[in-house]
């Protein structure tokens, strides 16, 4: 009876049923995804080509924006620490390949530690930054205390222009080699161990094994790795607001926190200029944003 | 494996190994347990220079109960709570639905609106902040805890998105045949057969969104200003500009935000890294 009835109602709906039901379950999260995240970023571009307090009517400048952008000192710390800080960052691949080669062992107690080594990735960068600048604290905190111990007086790590974007990046790369740790540690966790038989069989070791028969099995850990540090470099915003504002005298400003700073805080809301440095980062962020989905791309043909 | 186990190694270097690995989970957690130990001294060890020696007397109760007595610190941990629980909530059942079209249906534009979702997943918040803090300001839900949830619901649809769809995707597609050939559904599949089968998924997304939303900092400080509002990340950095150099206040404070995500991390571990991890072992 059903299944007569549902074969005399061929109504447009019951046609066109398989090609409809995929755009009704897209539609809030496509909805949500364009008014939050896809729109914004034309606006931002548009945006770039004005001059906008946020309140007043935009005024329309061309390019004045990034003629500016060409000429200010500020944007070119900035860029150059945020190449610093995407260098250094990059540090987190291999010491979380090596932390997490250190705990591929079947030890007793082996799962606490390695739920403990991880756990500086759970904090907040907040708690982190906070964290370490009383580490730095030249007065007392911890770091003074082990330089002292060797005799050396510690320097104000943060309230130094040549040391403060490294000591920064060194608090961020806590929770990133955490990140990174985890990642490998379970790329290690489904290396084949046949493979690995035979490597021993042939007389590979240590260094040879690791880098003959191991790391190409890491490839995909290793590539996340990768791309998630990049990510976290460009991002990085939390740490340099909480330490030091990007002080000193902005020395350690980044294009995420300088565009912040430009747009909206007391330096003032000028958030076309603001909206200029963001685009420049989108760009740069859009190199890493291809690649990556041309390698997803590469995958799913593969895949389909 | 790989390293060799350890086990087949000499007994000195086995001892060796187990002495190291308290000593290398110290120095790394160093920087916490700093904390923690400050966290419960007095203001008399901090003023007195007091830092790193044995505390002269535990302040445990004292700081803890300072704080949330003397500042709005339990305020700003409740609206954490107001902007996580339903970002979460809302998150996962938006990537849910998109998720399930891009993974069981095809169309033409199925992969691109799928390298959308990933895409935007990537960008950098500050090409959003002009215009999201502009339309939230148009809203009415600039510095409102609802303001908030719907950007970062709206924000984390894609990573959610690519989660889903790539777990669904490996689910057999035979399921999904026979049931349609039964007459069933479109959405009675999804609701009857396919959710219950992503329930892992949804553990391993939920942990991990509630971590990623609770320690936000950057969203909560552009979309929300009165103390009515903020979250905890961003009423840390505020309670440290008043507690200067009460680093026992600051510490005990620190710990009080971290505890939610925390406390979550150690109790669904597994779920935790098997969201994080994804992709780590294929492709």
């Amino acid at each position: 009876m059903a299944v007569a009835s549902y074969k005399n109602h061929k109504t447009f709906w019951h046609r066109n049923r398989i090609a409809i039901t995929p755009w009704l379950f897209l539609l809030p999260g496509l909805f949500m995804f364009l008014i939050y995240v896809i729109l914004p970023i034309f606006q931002s571009i548009w945006i770039s080509f004005y001059e906008w307090d946020g309140l007043s009517p935009k005024n329309y400048v061309g390019f004045e924006n990034y003629l500016e952008l060409i000429d200010d000192e500020n944007f070119y710390t900035s860029l150059k620490n945020n190449i610093i800080w995407l260098i250094l960052y990059m540090l987190a691949v291999p010491v979380g390949l090596f932390i997490a080669l250190f705990l591929n062992q079947t030890v007793t107690g082996i799962r606490i530690y390695k739920s403990l080594f991880f756990f500086p990735f759970v904090l907040s960068q907040i708690v982190v930054g906070l964290v370490f600048t009383w580490f730095y604290n030249p007065a007392n905190g911890i770091f003074a205390i082990i330089l002292g111990f060797f005799g050396v007086e510690a320097p104000s790590i943060l309230g130094n222009e040549d040391y403060v974007t490294y000591g920064i990046i060194a608090a961020g790369l806590w929770p990133q080699i955490a990140y990174c740790m985890i990642l490998f540690l379970t790329g290690l966790n489904n290396v084949s161990p046949d493979q690995v038989e035979a490597g021993r069989l042939d007389n590979a070791k240590g260094w040879k094994m690791l880098w003959y028969i191991i790391l190409p099995q890491l490839r995909p850990a290793t590539f996340i790795a990768i791309v998630v540090t990049v990510i976290g470099a460009l991002r990085s915003f939390d740490l340099i607001s909480i330490m030091t504002q990007g002080g000193p005298y902005g020395s350690s400003r980044v294009l995420a926190y300088y565009m912040y700073e430009t747009a909206l805080s007391e330096y003032g809301y000028r958030m076309g200029y603001g909206a200029t440095i963001a685009t420049i980062l989108f760009l740069i962020m859009m190199v890493y944003i291809t690649f990556f989905l041309w390698r997803m791309y590469q995958q799913e043909k593969e895949g389909a | 494996m790989f390293p060799k186990p350890i086990e087949k190694s000499s007994e000195a270097l086995q001892r060796t190994y187990k002495a190291i690995l308290p000593i290398a989970l110290f120095i790394w957690l160093l920087p916490l347990l700093a904390v923690m130990l400050t966290s419960i001294r007095s203001a008399g060890d901090i003023n007195a220079g007091n830092y790193w020696g044995w505390p002269t007397e535990f302040n445990l109760i004292n700081n803890y109960t300072d704080i949330f007595l003397n500042s709005k610190i339990g305020l700003y941990i409740l609206n954490s709570f107001k902007v996580t629980i339903p970002t979460v909530l809302l998150t996962l059942t938006i990537s849910c639905l998109t998720g399930y079209a891009l993974a069981i249906y095809r169309f033409r534009v199925n992969m691109f609106l799928f390298f959308v979702f990933i895409a935007g997943n990537f960008v950098p918040f500050q090409i959003l902040m002009v215009p999201v803090r502009d339309l939230s300001l148009q809203l009415g839900l600039y510095d409102t805890t609802t303001g908030l949830v719907l950007f970062h619901s709206a924000f984390q649809t894609g990573f959610c998105t690519l989660f889903m769809r790539n777990f669904m995707k490996a689910l057999p597609f035979e399921l999904i045949e026979s049931a349609r050939i039964d007459g069933i559904s479109e959405f009675k599949i999804f609701r009857y057969i396919v959710l219950p089968l992503v329930r892992p998924a949804l553990a391993a997304l939920a942990v991990l969104i509630f971590t990623f939303i609770w320690n936000d900092y950057f969203w909560a400080t552009v979309l929300v200003q009165g103390d009515h509002a903020l979250p905890v990340t961003a009423g840390l950095q505020s309670l440290n500009g008043q507690w200067i150099s009460q680093w026992q206040l600051v510490s005990a404070g620190s710990i009080i935000a971290a505890f939610p995500p925390v406390i979550l991390f150690f109790l669904l571990q597994r779920h935790f890294i098997a969201g994080l991890t994804l992709g780590a072992t294929k492709g």
